[in-house]
């Protein structure tokens, strides 16, 4: 298990990940995902990738745009109700270029907990009857207590987590305000945990509430401060997700094709080494704006 | 009194909320729905939402997109993770779900994954997320969808969400010991699952909603009683209490 001081740079952190590796992406849909992190993997060049996530937005179809990624582990692909399907979901799904794995949400999160615990598998009630248990590796048994039908969900032992957190300490121990997800049950699975915080704060401030902590630093590899690292995507209480962005990304790809996605990663991936000329791109009043109307909705 | 089929469909979901303690919903009807029966009929009723939101108070006009976002978590009892929410239910703490779908069949399976074969789909469509959880789970089921021939097919090209399976026994004989599919509502009627064939009954139509428009927009022999009942038509009073929740006309214009 690493220790010490795990602080370093984006890219540094990045370094850690491995072309054919499995990353496990913390959050759910649009909201506390690792988007800062993601984005380097892309400018870094990782290839061969499977990823998996719970509810996967459309960071999964950029690694789908760029080739590179073989598998998507998850139990929903789109964006959201309001942009429709998933373009190049379709295109790469319709023609056998990109393998997915559908899990019910519940049975997802099951694999990460039992990775989690360590133990090969967990048993479960979901899922049974169903064409996903056709199609996944889930298998079922009669319980040799009550000869009960149950499902037995495989665990899932991720090779890297990448995870977005409010604060940090530099020996990375977290703190997750809102939703807590399945982040603690993807840290505790993944063999390599790589955290991106808004803020890092000392450690004495965890100290002084270590009921808040969620995620303990001996689990973490490397963690990097990252103000709005998950922008335009929602961060509890500090910004709500912008989906006038969406909008213009979506209507983009209605008009020219999927090779939009493409143009759009020229842009604010490629086209930027960092994340603050990254968020130079969307200008301060988009940011503060944002940042009011979470203030406005989780405030007293 | 006018009212659009998005709204008659959350009227009718809202009714069959009365009495119940929890609720598993998801965004759109499912949410508005919900909201409305506990501003009505059911006060105490507590909202349960994948994401992880126990009990939230959604704000008039802030109505979410996602099942995970602020909006959907303000001023909650709890916030609990997802996997968490699930074996609540699993538990057998949740006493209703309600899903939609893009496919429905004539036991009431659902399709949100595949049109066409798995392996080469004609159409790839976003997967499960909570649905499978939502009917396996919980112990009283509502399917709430528009009404149309091309969703309402003999069998589903891939069963994401289980109804009744084949029928009669096989969805207890599948494992699944909760989750009895009570209701089918559309904008044309409400449907149960006759026994034990489990096939889809009508059991009410809609004011204007003739029988020749069920059969015409069903593509499988829906049984179809004698005497049919007509639907008690969603009150002024329901109405008002919906475009309160949703006065954008976010979820309800269609």
């Amino acid at each position: 298990m690493p220790s010490g001081n795990k602080q370093t740079t984006l890219s540094d952190a990045v370094h850690i990940v491995n072309d054919g590796d499995h990353i496990a992406i913390g959050g759910c849909m649009f909201t506390r995902t690792p988007l800062a992190l993601l984005m380097e993997v892309l400018r870094q060049g990782r290839s061969n990738l499977a990823l998996s996530k719970n509810l996967m937005c459309y960071e999964g179809e950029w690694f789908m745009a760029v080739g590179a990624v073989h598998t998507l582990v998850t139990s929903w692909l789109g964006i959201g109700l309001p942009w429709g399907i998933s373009r190049i979901l379709r295109e790469k799904a319709e023609s056998g270029q990109i393998r997915i794995e559908d899990w019910s949400h519940m049975g997802l999160g099951l694999r990460y907990r039992a990775g989690a615990m360590g133990v090969p598998f967990l048993p479960a009630l979901t899922m049974l009857g169903s064409d996903l248990a056709r199609v996944t590796d889930l298998k079922t048994m009669t319980c040799p207590f009550t000869g009960q039908t149950v499902a037995l969900i495989p665990a899932l032992f991720p090779d890297v987590a990448l995870l977005h957190v409010h604060r940090a300490d530099r020996f990375g121990n977290c703190q997750i305000d809102g939703y807590p997800f399945m982040d603690f049950d993807i840290a505790r699975a993944s063999t390599t945990v790589i955290v991106s915080a808004e803020e890092i704060i000392p450690e004495d401030e965890i100290r002084r509430h270590p009921e808040r902590t969620a995620i303990p630093g001996f689990l973490v590899d490397a963690v990097v401060e990252i103000p709005y690292g998950a922008f335009p995507h929602e961060c509890h209480g500090l910004y709500e997700a912008d989906f006038s962005h969406y909008d213009a990304y979506v209507d983009a790809i209605k008009t020219r094709g999927t090779g939009a996605i493409r143009e759009y990663l020229d842009r604010y991936v490629y086209g930027t080494k960092t994340h603050q000329e990254y968020l130079a791109l969307f200008g301060e009043d988009v940011l503060t704006r944002q940042s009011e109307k979470a203030r406005a909705l989780t405030g007293d | 009194m006018e009212y659009t089929p998005h709204e008659l469909l959350t009227v009718l979901t809202a009714r069959e909320m009365a009495a119940a303690r929890t609720v598993f919903a998801g965004v759109g009807i499912p949410l508005v729905a919900a909201i409305m029966a506990k501003r009505t009929h059911t006060p105490d009723l507590i909202i349960v939402v994948e994401g992880g939101s126990i009990d939230p108070q959604v704000v008039p006009g802030l109505l979410p997109i996602s099942t995970n976002e602020m909006r959907i978590g303000h001023r909650a009892q709890m916030l609990a993770g997802i996997t968490d929410v699930f074996l609540f239910a699993q538990r057998g703490f949740l006493d209703l779900g309600i899903i939609g779908g893009a496919q429905i069949d004539r036991f009431g399976n659902v399709n949100t994954t595949v049109l066409g074969p798995y392996e080469a789909p004609r159409l790839r469509l976003p997967g499960s997320g909570g649905a499978n959880d939502i009917v396996s789970l919980c112990r009283r089921i509502i399917l709430v969808t528009m009404h149309e021939r091309r969703r309402f097919v003999p069998r589903v090209d891939f069963v994401t969400s289980p109804g009744y399976l084949d029928g009669g026994e096989s969805r207890r004989q599948a494992g699944l010991i909760f989750g009895s599919l009570k209701r089918l509502i559309t904008d044309l009627g409400i449907f149960g699952f006759d026994e034990p064939t489990r096939a889809m009954t009508l059991e009410s139509r809609h004011p204007g909603a003739t029988l020749e428009e069920i059969r015409d927009r069903t593509g499988f022999g829906v049984i179809v009683p004698d005497r049919v009942p007509l639907t008690d038509a969603p009150t002024s009073a329901e109405l008002a209490v919906v475009r309160d929740i949703d006065p954008d006309r976010r979820y309800l214009r269609a």
